[in-house]
């Protein structure tokens, strides 16, 4: 790190942003997947993959999560992807909501259900930089919604 | 460096020159703003301001309508640009030069207007491996609609058009060769010259995007004999919403009006409407007439400066450039063709191109990333983006310095 620490960029950049950037959890591609959605970031290309694999309540077993893009989508994607296993498919898209709600408004500090997911607040002060934070959530969403119509 | 080259250089008082653009002269995150998006959009100098200010002050009026006073001096304004317009390309008569919102609105005149008029099934169209968005969509929207194939000439891992690739896809079916003059996302410029010779050898006429062309280098249609040649006002130091389609009269006489409404009819019944002569055949409903004034003057900055200094003073900021980035390890220049405009794309091997730009911003520097709306050259170099510094005039040996400092502490997050 340089002598004189930039305190914003190393916000941007902290340890858990880049610790899921160069880490990413759950990269492996479910061959069963039951809920899954890709999503493109049109303006730049980024990519984010989410698979879901249902137990017999219909809740999440497996998660798959894979970005190829800057460090917030993967970071985002990876931080995302801890945080829906055993969830129901309702309970995935309610954080997913309180997640938006929060790079929106700004999360509340007892929002604790929003895990690591709560590091990326910081993206908040670079407007552009959002939609990077927010493209896993919407393909949880796109994967949830077609897999409901095609349940029904 | 050459005794020739400095001398060049040093007769170029680029101080003066940023004095005349008052954006230039600001802080951004705390740091003096380096802006090396010209790319995208130039900056506009003080002489383009007030004349769109003087403009709407002191002559605003609707053109070639009322008798008054102020209609005939927004009439004068207005095709008086037109005229400083067709010097500046070396076009032949001031009806080739048609008003348009910008390239993308040119290349889709063209396209509605020409291709279906021309163009049909089976028939080929080229363009290149490295357009811009704008110079492939309404190309493959126009082949969609009737049947014609697009086909695409092949860049070599320089950047550079492959011409004799280029060659063997010409034949008789060849309708309409459609190739950028500078590459935006890569800085090639291409031989524009013969690609027009050996398209008109097979019967096929060229349209060149000169986007990226006109703020960097001179340009003459006569010696290019393209048929149309298209630019944007706002990348050449002008406002935006303002922007040239130049084509060749035998083609625009015989092409049909792309919008209908005022300004392009001589007559209109109900039984029959009449079109208007050129240009105004193409210039329906009342045109960005500001725009136009301050495209006029941004047109005497640039001759003002003249393409010899602008070109001498751009080329060794590139070379500088060129020379400090492919020093860093880490980073890879995208795009090394021998014959390149003012265009410095790279890619880090442990950054990508956003979290380049997020840092760079914050040291008040300006760079674009991302695709540059030419997806297809990422693919051709299998990367998802890049980072690129495109420079003007105004630019400064100090501005490519803070690049690299920035690339710097890019590289320190990112070790």
């Amino acid at each position: 790190m340089s002598q004189q620490p930039d305190v914003q960029l190393d916000g941007l950049y902290g340890d858990l942003v880049m610790d899921h950037y160069r880490n990413p959890r759950n990269r492996t591609p479910l061959n069963d997947a039951d809920v899954e959605a890709e999503e493109f970031n049109p303006f730049c290309g980024d990519r984010a993959t989410l698979q879901l694999s249902l137990d017999e309540k219909g809740n999440v077993r497996d998660v798959s999560a894979v970005a190829e893009g800057c460090s917030i989508i993967q970071a985002a994607t990876s931080m995302l992807s801890g945080l829906l296993q055993g969830k129901s498919l309702d309970e995935a898209g309610e954080l997913g909501e309180k997640f938006r709600v929060a790079m929106k408004n700004g999360a509340e500090a007892d929002e604790t259900d929003l895990g690591d997911l709560l590091a990326l607040q910081v993206v908040r002060r670079y407007p552009v930089r959002i939609k990077c934070a927010l493209l896993p959530l919407t393909a949880l969403e796109e994967g949830i919604k077609a897999y409901r119509s095609k349940a029904h | 460096m050459t005794t020739g080259d400095r001398s060049a250089a040093s007769a170029f008082d680029v101080n003066k020159v940023r004095g005349d653009f008052p954006i230039l002269n600001q802080m951004v995150n705390g740091n003096p703003l380096v802006y090396l998006d010209n790319g995208a959009t130039s900056q506009k100098p003080q002489s383009v301001i007030d004349a769109i200010v003087v403009y709407y002050t002191t002559t605003n009026s609707n053109v070639h309508r009322g008798v008054h006073t102020l209609s005939q001096q927004a009439t004068d304004g207005y095709e008086g640009a037109r005229a400083k317009i067709r010097e500046f390309i070396n076009a032949s008569d001031d009806k080739e030069i048609i008003f348009t919102r910008n390239t993308t609105e040119g290349i889709n005149l063209v396209a509605h207007s020409y291709g279906r008029q021309n163009i049909g099934a089976g028939d080929d169209i080229i363009v290149s491996n490295m357009e811009h968005h704008s110079n492939i969509v309404p190309w493959q929207m126009l082949c969609e609609e009737t049947g014609a194939n697009l086909l695409v000439v092949p860049i070599d891992d320089t950047g550079e058009l492959m011409m004799e690739e280029y060659k063997k896809m010409l034949s008789p079916r060849t309708k309409l060769v459609s190739i950028t003059h500078v590459s935006n996302a890569l800085g090639t410029i291409l031989p524009a010259k013969e690609i027009v010779k050996l398209a008109h050898a097979q019967g096929a006429p060229v349209l060149l995007d000169g986007a990226q062309a006109v703020p960097h280098m001179p340009v003459d249609m006569q010696e290019l004999d393209c048929d149309f040649y298209v630019f944007s006002g706002h990348k050449l130091f002008g406002p935006t919403g303002i922007g040239i389609l130049y084509g060749k009269a035998e083609y625009l006489e015989t092409m049909p009006p792309f919008l209908g409404g005022g300004e392009m009819i001589k007559s209109v019944t109900f039984e029959k409407t009449i079109y208007a002569d050129l240009p105004y055949k193409f210039e329906g409903g009342t045109p960005d007439i500001a725009g136009a004034v301050g495209l006029g003057a941004a047109i005497d900055y640039v001759n003002n400066l003249g393409f010899d200094q602008i070109t001498a003073h751009e080329d060794e900021l590139l070379r500088y450039g060129t020379d400090a980035l492919s020093a860093i390890s880490g980073v890879k220049i995208i795009g090394t063709a021998p014959h390149k405009a003012g265009i410095l794309s790279f890619v880090m091997e442990k950054a990508h191109p956003h979290d380049i730009g997020t840092i760079l911003d914050e040291q008040g520097i300006a760079v674009r990333t991302g695709h540059h709306c030419a997806q297809p050259v990422m693919q051709r170099f299998q990367i998802p983006a890049t980072a690129r510094a495109s420079m003007a005039f105004y630019n400064t040996k100090e501005d490519i310095d803070a690049l690299v400092k920035g690339i710097d502490r890019v590289l320190e997050v990112f070790s």
